[in-house]
């Protein structure tokens, strides 16, 4: 995995709340075997219309926004399926951070496990960044890990609660995988004793 | 003594392989289930890095999402992409050595229904699935939770997830249900009650007597849900009907194992005072027939209510519920059973299984579907279809104008050729009724199978306790 750097740009607001999986990439996209290539159909049915054309005031669809980096979105985005996809398609169209007040459970780790920093921050703080979004690319966010900040155009700035091993594996581009390989031995210890105490699992 | 514990503790303490200082775990996985369209980039992972799969005895695959449910699908799958999908499932069971249902394999059906039915499932197991219903094995006694692709990759390597622990919450349901209430009303009225964020960072425990109440199935539906209301997974402890369900089936303990097990799983209760960072409860009489009217699972409504107003409610939920019922095409104030539709679709990990059908057809001996209504029953294995057959259930669904598909996940997500047109209005016992989840444009209301039987004889939603 790629290692996350801090990000200053532009973010698109979506305030919306309970923006969900199926919004983010619908499942007619989910069909593909890869893991790339998702961006162009990422928030799919309210990007375009019926034959295929832009739906202009999609948030996305605007010039300021076509670029972002960041989505400043309304409570609880990503609920839904555990589809991969959904953060698949927003690494694929640029976005590196989200913002919300809170994320499903399923799609905040999935979108570690892909170089995407879901940042959680209390209303008031949302609210204030919703606002900045609303402001195209007057407004820049900027979001730093290594401090856990997120600072508004104004120079606001808001501390945000990360797990330290999940920020460990984002700044350092880890891959879980091998990490764990790393204690293969304490698997093994733990699954012999295990498969003593309940064979017929 | 040690501190008293719930039973979510208690499975979780057992599978602990490792904990880091930080109290980051390595969580030991019982039971990997897989399906085509969440795995096929976790198994070039491993081909691609030189891995192979830790467990492939504890690892069971079967094809669901993208089957055509229609009786000549034996000639194969039409959509290329759908087809390359469940190839490469064929491929990776194969050459990677689990365990696998084919299309062609009588007991193939959705993952979720498969998995109980072959005895996979066990009380007080860890089970993982690269699909967020897997909460539906919680009804056994069992910790059963949905992962991501790159986490399915990891358990396949290393049959361990990387996981903190979740915060405990108990949902209780006191006293019985009324009459024409099921198993599908508590689930939706619960998560009515808690919103679909309100069980984010937690397990739930269901209990209390209308979930010790219910069969299997039931509290499968129940559990299924867990996840539309944001929780991390939702369990039932196991009890006599548990252990009744799982005796004799295919993969199920035998002998000396299943003593050992039936003793080990009769631990698994919460014990007394133990501690729950939430606690819910509702009465089981007080939950009535319930039906959606909205676009998210927490837009539910008793089906003798109105359709809400936006400004009935508060903050971001305005715009979402004024965004909704343009999308659903409903109005304000409009009464639930006036709501006409011509759609039914009978099936999903939700309420595919037999009891489901029995249900829905208990309400439809002797009648016929609506003129110009579309209606579909997808038992959710083969096995639940060769049960119905013989049980006489096919007969009565297709003498009522019903079509009597083969087994997969169909309608509930529309990956496969069953899809709504745009603003074709669907009453449909699966649990998403997100916007375009049916096909783009289609409308959903969830509802039990008992209330969408009773809605494709009179063409509207319908109030089970006056159907006649
Ligand atoms: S039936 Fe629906 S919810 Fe269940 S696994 Fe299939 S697609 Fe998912």
């Amino acid at each position: 995995m790629e290692k996350f750097e801090n990000v200053s740009g532009v973010a698109a607001p979506m305030p919306l709340i309970n923006i969900d999986t199926d919004m983010i990439i619908p499942k007619q996209f989910l069909k593909t075997i890869k893991r790339s290539g998702l961006g162009v159909n990422l928030f799919d049915e309210m990007r375009y219309d019926d034959k295929g054309n832009e739906i202009s005031d999609f948030v996305l669809n605007q010039t300021a926004y076509r670029d972002a980096e960041i989505i400043v979105a309304g409570d609880n985005f990503g609920c839904g399926s555990s589809r991969e996809h959904a953060p698949w398609a927003l690494k694929d169209f640029g976005i590196k951070v989200i913002i919300s007040t809170s994320f499903a459970d399923i799609f905040y780790n999935n979108s570690f496990k892909n170089g995407i920093l879901p940042v959680v921050l209390p209303k008031e703080a949302v609210d204030v960044l919703m606002e900045d979004a609303q402001k195209g690319s007057n407004a820049r966010i900027t979001v730093d890990l290594e401090n856990q900040t997120v600072s508004a155009t104004d120079g606001t700035e808001f501390k945000f609660e990360v797990d330290p091993f999940k920020k460990e594996c984002l700044m350092d581009g880890l891959d879980d995988i091998g990490l764990t390989m790393q204690k293969v031995k304490a698997i093994d210890t733990f699954e012999t004793e295990y498969g003593k105490n309940m064979p017929w699992v | 003594m040690s501190a008293p514990k719930t039973i979510y503790d208690k499975i979780w303490d057992a599978h602990v392989a490792h904990e880091a200082d930080d109290g980051t775990c390595l969580l030991y996985i019982d039971r990997h289930l897989v399906h085509e369209v969440t795995s096929p980039q976790a198994f070039e992972g491993l081909r691609m890095s030189g891995r192979t799969v830790r467990a492939p005895e504890k690892t069971i695959a079967v094809p669901d999402h993208n089957v055509p449910t229609t009786l000549d699908r034996a000639k194969g799958i039409d959509n290329e992409e759908s087809r390359i999908q469940v190839e490469a499932l064929d491929k990776n069971a194969k050459e990677f050595g689990v365990h696998y249902y084919p299309v062609s394999d009588v007991r193939q059906g959705i993952v979720h229904i498969v998995g109980p039915e072959q005895g996979w499932t066990l009380p007080g197991m860890t089970v993982v699935c690269g699909d967020s219903h897997t909460a539906t094995h919680g009804a056994f006694g069992a910790l059963a939770h949905g992962i991501g692709t790159s986490e399915v990759e990891h358990v396949l390597a290393t049959q361990t997830l990387i996981q903190k622990k979740s915060k405990n919450m108990k949902v209780e349901i006191t006293g019985s249900l009324r009459p024409g209430v099921t198993a599908k009303d508590i689930t939706m009225s619960v998560i009515g009650h808690t919103g679909t964020a309100g069980g984010t960072g937690y397990v739930i425990e269901y209990c209390g007597q209308a979930i010790e109440e219910l069969s299997m199935e039931g509290r499968m539906t129940v559990c299924n849900m867990a996840i539309e209301g944001g929780a991390r997974a939702g369990l039932i402890a196991p009890d006599q009907k548990t252990f009744d369900y799982v005796k004799g089936r295919p993969h199920a303990p035998k002998g000396a194992d299943w003593d050992a097990a039936l003793a080990y799983w009769k631990t698994l209760f919460t014990d007394e005072d133990a501690h729950f960072d939430l606690v819910v409860t509702l009465k089981g009489e007080d939950i009535a027939p319930s039906v959606t009217w909205g676009t998210s699972p927490e837009d539910v409504l008793p089906i003798d209510a109105v359709v809400p107003n936006p400004t009935d409610f508060e903050g971001g939920k305005v715009d979402a519920v004024t965004r909704s019922l343009e999308y659903m095409g409903l109005e304000a104030g409009q009464k639930l059973t006036d709501v006409e539709i011509d759609t039914v679709f009978i099936g999903s990990c939700t309420n595919g299984r037999i009891e489901d059908l029995r249900a829905a057809a208990a309400v439809l001996k002797g009648k016929k579907i609506k003129d110009g209504m579309r209606a579909m029953v997808v038992p959710g294995s083969g096995l639940v279809r060769a049960q119905a057959e013989e049980e006489g259930l096919a007969e009565i669904f297709k003498d009522a104008g019903f079509e009597w598909r083969m087994a997969g996940c169909s309608m509930c997500l529309a990956m496969n050729p069953d899809q709504l047109a745009p603003g074709e209005r669907c009453a449909a016992t699966s649990n998403r009724n997100f916007e375009g989840r049916q096909g783009r444009g289609g409308r959903t209301h969830l509802l039990s199978p008992a209330m969408a039987a009773a809605a494709a004889v009179t063409g509207k939603l319908t109030d089970i306790r006056s159907f006649s």
